[in-house]
């Protein structure tokens, strides 16, 4: 599971944040290039000159490429071809988006390869008028660009029995994109909903037609018929050419490779709203249709597989809530007896990643820091004690407990 | 105050109604019942949709054995390691501290197996057996748990009245959010 990349990494100051920002001596000369006042002038800034290339550079390209010193992956199993899942390394991003190559990506039967000349939507049953609607014809309609977070369910999943000791295996399985498309209240009102409909049956054309059913309600709200990401086509992992997106809701009802919307008057209770992604608890119970992400946050630095070194270090991290936006994000470094406020970047999207930040001295010290997210309609993000006490362990899904990073005296940063 | 006041909200909800449902951009074209049926798959759990044809566990075990035990094992125990669900046993385990999710002991709908199993199996190469087949692997793997006798031929009619042990087992999502959620 653990690739190359994943090897321990010094975190200290100054190792992603721009040393002129830091330094309060620096300043910046006429021409914009820094310049160092002479009170912190290092000799060795002057006698040194910076190993530029000699020689003209690459050429341009069509598509561009990251450095080759770059390495940063998602991570997965190698199963049977076609399932499981890819996890985001979120400890290795910046910022609230997600590049779309990493993406997470959670397939039940592969990635289709889908022409999208011959790619169409479908949309019938207690409707006024049973249409098809081609790739042309649904980017002619009123769009969207909305930024959106999309969580599995399943995400933290190890969370409940086996907490993961980093936050690519511990939260991973959640990404945000900016996703374009057309409201699918739009197509829905174009096709005429007739009464009696409650729900909306969504499926795929992947190989195994993944369907879900979708309250009315939800379609009729923020629900979006992607086909861009990030400025593009979406990527065929994530739908090429048409996926639904369903914002805040378990990522496995946004179906991908979306070829068939069926409105009906009842859900369909298929394998996945069953069988799969369904919550056991300790009676025997499960519930069903739990789509709703709710509060959650990680402290992606320091986090798991990093070393911290004594001193400043910023602490940082991804909150995000299913429900809203998030209101306010808390560190503590006492095990949960004091808080401390982070800020939040602005601006605050709603269903969307948040980036928090808290400047902090670490002493060198054995600590164990934590981070706690509340959204906008009050609620906090509760410890993984208190979901149990609700749901047990065999849940499976929707674990959005507070995680704890524990920093060990040779800085070495694990789960607590 | 009459009738009419009452007519005319009447007319006005009407053309209301009809206004927010009628066809804003016409971009797309209509699709015929042709259309329609060739990509409709999907069985509601009372089992509308459900195809003409018929078949039986008897039946059913040998095309069980030829196109699902590779991955799903010939007692239908399932391989864990690559993420093959057994398919039968686990049958009161769910409140236990093992609980054994199967087609036995946990799905509550017999015509949900069968749309499962024509929608996406054989796993490398769906929807590529016939309908007759389809009902027949689905008896079988329903018969392996002693949900339907191995003679027994499930078809459109009768495969809805199968009552699968964990018909009763689900509940509504009660979390609700605000300052005093639940979980």
């Amino acid at each position: 599971m653990r690739g190359p990349f994943r090897g321990p990494r010094i975190f200290h100051f100054g190792d992603r944040a721009s040393h002129d920002t830091f330094n309060p001596m620096a300043k910046r000369d006429r021409r914009g290039f820094l310049t160092l006042g002479a009170a912190v002038a290092l000799s060795s800034c002057t006698e040194k000159k910076a190993a530029v290339p000699s020689e003209v550079g690459a050429p341009m390209t069509e598509y561009g490429q990251r450095s080759p010193f770059e390495k940063t992956a998602r991570a997965f199993k190698s199963a049977k071809p076609g399932t499981g899942g890819s996890r985001t390394p979120l400890e290795e991003t910046y910022g609230i988006l997600t590049p779309s190559p990493l993406h997470f990506e959670r397939h039940h039967a592969g990635v289709p390869a889908i022409d999208p000349a011959k790619h169409d939507l479908l949309v019938h049953g207690l409707v006024e008028r049973d249409q098809i609607f081609s790739l042309d014809a649904l980017k002619r309609l009123p769009s969207v660009s909305r930024i959106h977070f999309l969580e599995c369910s399943g995400n933290s999943g190890g969370e409940w029995v086996n907490p993961q000791d980093t936050a690519q295996r511990s939260h991973g399985l959640a990404s945000c994109t900016e996703w374009t498309g057309v409201l699918l209240k739009t197509v829905l009102e174009e096709a005429g909903i007739k009464p009696g409909a409650s729900w909306v049956i969504a499926e795929g054309a992947d190989a195994c037609l993944m369907a879900r059913s979708i309250p009315l309600a939800k379609c009729l709200d923020d629900a979006i018929l992607a086909y861009g990401q990030n400025g593009e086509a979406l990527r065929p992992e994530q739908g090429y050419p048409l996926r639904l997106l369903l914002p805040g809701w378990e990522g496995n009802a946004s179906i991908k490779w979306l070829r068939r919307l069926q409105v009906s008057g009842e859900p369909m209770h298929s394998r996945e709203e069953t069988a799969h992604y369904t919550d056991l608890l300790p009676d025997g119970k499960a519930r069903q249709f739990t789509f709703d992400l709710d509060a959650k946050s990680v402290i992606l630095r320091p986090s798991g597989g990093q070393t911290a070194q004594p001193g400043f270090i910023e602490i940082t991290g991804l909150a995000w809530s299913g429900r809203g936006k998030v209101d306010k994000v808390e560190i503590s470094s006492d095990a949960g007896k004091t808080w401390m406020v982070a800020t939040l970047d602005e601006p605050r999207l709603t269903k969307a990643f948040s980036r928090f930040r808290l400047p902090w001295k670490w002493d060198g010290q054995p600590v164990d820091i934590a981070s706690r997210a509340t959204d906008d309609t009050g609620y906090v993000q509760p410890t993984t004690e208190a979901l149990v006490a609700v749901r047990g362990t065999k849940s499976t899904y929707h674990h959005n407990g507070i995680k704890t990073w524990r920093i060990g005296a040779d800085g070495k940063v694990t789960n607590a | 105050m009459g009738r009419l006041p009452m007519l005319k909200v009447a007319l006005l909800l009407a053309i209301c109604v009809s206004a927010v449902w009628a066809q804003k951009y016409g971009v797309g074209k209509p699709a015929t019942p042709t259309d329609i049926a060739a990509r409709d798959y999907s069985i509601s759990a009372k089992g509308a949709g459900l195809p003409p044809g018929a078949g039986s566990a008897k039946e059913g075990q040998e095309l069980y054995v030829k196109h699902c035990s590779t991955c799903h094992g010939l007692k239908l125990e399932g391989d864990a390691e690559q993420g093959n669900p057994a398919l039968a046993g686990g049958v009161g385990t769910l409140t236990s501290a093992k609980p054994v999710k199967t087609v036995g002991s946990y799905w509550p709908y017999a015509p949900g197996v069968f749309d499962y199993i024509r929608r996406a199996m054989p796993y490398d190469n769906p929807r590529t057996l016939k309908t007759d087949e389809y009902y027949a692997i689905t008896a079988y793997v329903l018969s392996v748990s002693g949900i339907v006798k191995p003679d027994e031929r499930l078809d459109a009619t009768t495969l809805p009245q199968v009552k699968m042990p964990n018909r009763d087992g689900f509940v509504p999502d009660p979390r609700v959010a605000g300052k005093r959620p639940s979980y």
